[in-house]
């Protein structure tokens, strides 16, 4: 048995197995509590090489966590582990129903029992990649009610832009909501696309976090980074969407993240059966390309880009 | 009958996604019926069909108003349906979290919108719905409390149970609750079972649909009275939940009366055979969910009873 590793959640299955939801505990406990998350959706996987990192580089200094730091790889393992978003046999987005309840399905008592776990902590970490079909910059995402008292820790995690979005009712259902509305900070990170790790993107976000242990006091060795990237903040200008015009298959040609002018074609929409240009799909805006399609097959609709335009609002 | 595209939109690969719809009777807009929007509603697919079928009959024997309108759309999403594929087959997205739509937003909010676009309006709405957990219901019609909701005319429809409940945040985006923000009178329609065709419960899930039509004179059809509904609050229903995860062994079947104690299913060891649990009614009552897969979690919802008080 790892002395470090402690089973929150356990849950029999039918056929003789467990399901358990584990963490890793690294400190003293004396001190502030944080704790990083991913996994909540099983085909985002840029988390696991951040929880890896983490894990690795704190379990080797353990005497300067001054506090406690939890790594949570899994919240739901049984998708992460079956190439499944949701939670396998109930086909439900478990970030759809936090805060669970004890005495509910059981689905909603283990959303219920990571909840209860992880309230009180002085800060959560909850690491998303987008999904399979979209690939993001490294960002925070933190609500309009949040964004006062979160704003000052999400810059310090090394990301490229915060987007602080509007208050929905139908994400009152996620883990960050329910903690946030307990009182227990909760930041929520998107950054690259589903199914894949991109190493590039973990190392400077494992930079950020230990920015974030530095900076409440829960770390206390080196390497802490000199600095860190100074995020565009979504309040200081505007986010256009841009979705497709028809159905078929998306060739980029804009580069991921870069800085595009009104009328620089972002992509073309093809048909692989007539050979024909669907569409030349043109950024109507200037600014950063920070969410591009990663995956070729869309729908009239689908989503393919999203670019930020600072100093531009809408009215 | 007046059949109408209601969306026809270009797939990459597949032939068009069509929404069809089945107009009867006159031009005021009276009653929208709305089939699956999940690819494994198969029973309500059916019951749409029969609805269909029956108000074509109806039509040809003059019993469907002039003047009020019944619009049918059998189904939202025929590309889930043909795969197999209970969400949006493309991007697993549920249309019914997309309400009220946005015609220039992700394919699912631009198939809600053309939904919407076309069922927005009409004095009554009715969807043929299933639950999010896996299992069968007694035949009943649910009521969302949001204010605006009329519970009472639900009882026309004769089905033997009304069951009211209060919105949860995700409510907020479906068909229903965003149909009686914007003036309908919307009921979702239990017909039993979701993936598997169960004819007799499709056919009082039907026959409810005509009894409703008949009651607010939309159609003049020759039909049984049907049942004083018993109207009750969601949270009134008892669940029994599995202890222990295994083979799950019912002995009783949705809609049948249990006494208090009764015994409704044995939980089994996968391996052993041996009783892992008992699961016994709470209540007298009657049986409203039943779990029906073989193999149960543990701590899962296995029935939900609806009490008898005296």
């Amino acid at each position: 048995m790892d002395p470090y590793v402690k089973t929150v959640v356990s849950e029999e299955l039918p056929v003789a197995e467990e399901l358990k939801i584990k963490k890793l505990v690294v400190g003293s406990g004396d001190g502030p509590r944080v704790c990083i998350i991913t996994g909540i959706h099983g085909d985002e996987l840029e988390g696991q090489y951040v929880c890896f990192e983490m894990a690795r580089r704190l379990r080797a200094s353990p005497e300067a966590v001054k506090g406690t730091v939890e790594i949570w790889p899994a919240i739901n393992p049984l998708g992460v582990d079956s190439v499944c978003r949701g939670i396998p046999t109930f086909d439900l987005d478990m970030n759809r129903i936090f805060p669970g309840s004890y005495d509910g399905h059981m689905v909603e008592r283990v959303a219920n029992q990571v909840v209860d776990d992880l309230a009180g902590a002085d800060m959560v970490v909850d690491i998303h990649s987008s999904n399979v079909f979209l690939y993001e910059m490294p960002q925070a995402r933190i609500s309009q009610m949040t964004a006062q008292r979160l704003m000052p820790f999400a810059k310090l995690l090394n990301l490229d832009f915060i987007w602080v979005h509007e208050a929905a009712t139908v994400l009152q259902s996620t883990i960050a909501h329910s903690l946030n509305s307990l009182g227990t900070p909760t930041l929520v990170v998107e950054m690259g696309i589903g199914m894949r790790i991109t190493q590039e993107y973990g190392d400077r976000l494992v930079a950020g976090l230990f920015n974030l242990l530095a900076k409440m006091g829960v770390w206390g060795a080196i390497p802490v980074p000199a600095s860190v990237s100074s995020p565009l903040v979504s309040t200081d200008g505007e986010v256009t969407m841009i979705n497709s015009p028809f159905s078929g298959v998306v060739v980029n040609t804009a580069p991921h993240s870069s800085w595009v002018k009104p009328g620089a074609v972002l992509c073309q929409v093809v048909s692989p059966l007539t050979g024909d240009v669907l569409a030349d799909v043109k950024s109507p805006v200037e600014g950063l390309l920070f969410t591009q399609r990663g995956y070729p097959v869309v729908y009239e609709g689908s989503l393919i880009a999203r670019i930020f335009s600072p100093n531009r609002k809408s009215n | 009958m007046e059949r109408i595209e209601i969306l026809r939109m270009k797939s990459p690969f597949r032939d068009d996604f069509v929404i069809h719809g089945f107009h009867f009777g006159g031009p005021k807009k009276t009653v929208a019926i709305v089939g699956p929007m999940r690819g494994d509603e198969a029973q309500q697919l059916f019951v749409a069909s029969q609805i269909v079928k029956n108000l074509t009959h109806l039509e040809r024997q003059g019993r469907v108003s002039n003047e009020l309108g019944i619009l049918v759309i059998p189904t939202v999403n025929s590309f889930s349906l043909n795969v197999h594929k209970r969400f949006w087959a493309m991007d697993n997205t549920d249309i019914n979290r997309m309400f009220p739509g946005y015609d220039q937003g992700e394919t699912t909010q631009r198939i809600a919108a053309a939904l919407f676009e076309a069922v927005k309006g009409y004095a009554w709405g009715v969807q043929l719905a299933s639950y999010y957990l896996s299992g069968n219901f007694t035949p009943h019609v649910r009521v969302m409390r949001t204010g605006y909701e009329d519970a009472a005319a639900a009882e026309a429809f004769g089905l033997p149970y009304v069951c009211r409940y209060d919105p949860a945040p995700f409510d907020t985006v479906v068909l229903n609750y965003n149909w009686q923000i914007f003036g309908t009178r919307a009921y979702s329609l239990y017909s039993g079972s979701t993936d598997v065709l169960s004819h007799d419960m499709a056919k009082l899930s039907w026959q409810a649909v005509i009894r409703f039509l008949n009651s607010i004179k939309a159609v003049s059809a020759p039909l049984h009275p049907g049942s004083r509904s018993l109207v009750f609050a969601a949270d009134e229903l008892q669940t029994v939940t599995s202890q222990q995860a295994g083979v799950l062994y019912n002995r009783v079947a949705v809609g049948q009366y249990v006494r208090k104690d009764d015994q409704l299913a044995t939980i089994l060891d996968p391996f052993t055979g041996e009783q892992l649990q008992s699961l016994t009614s709470p209540a007298d009552g009657v049986v409203f969910f039943a779990h029906t897969k073989p193999l149960v979690h543990q701590h899962s919802r296995a029935f939900q009873i609806l009490p008898f008080h005296s």
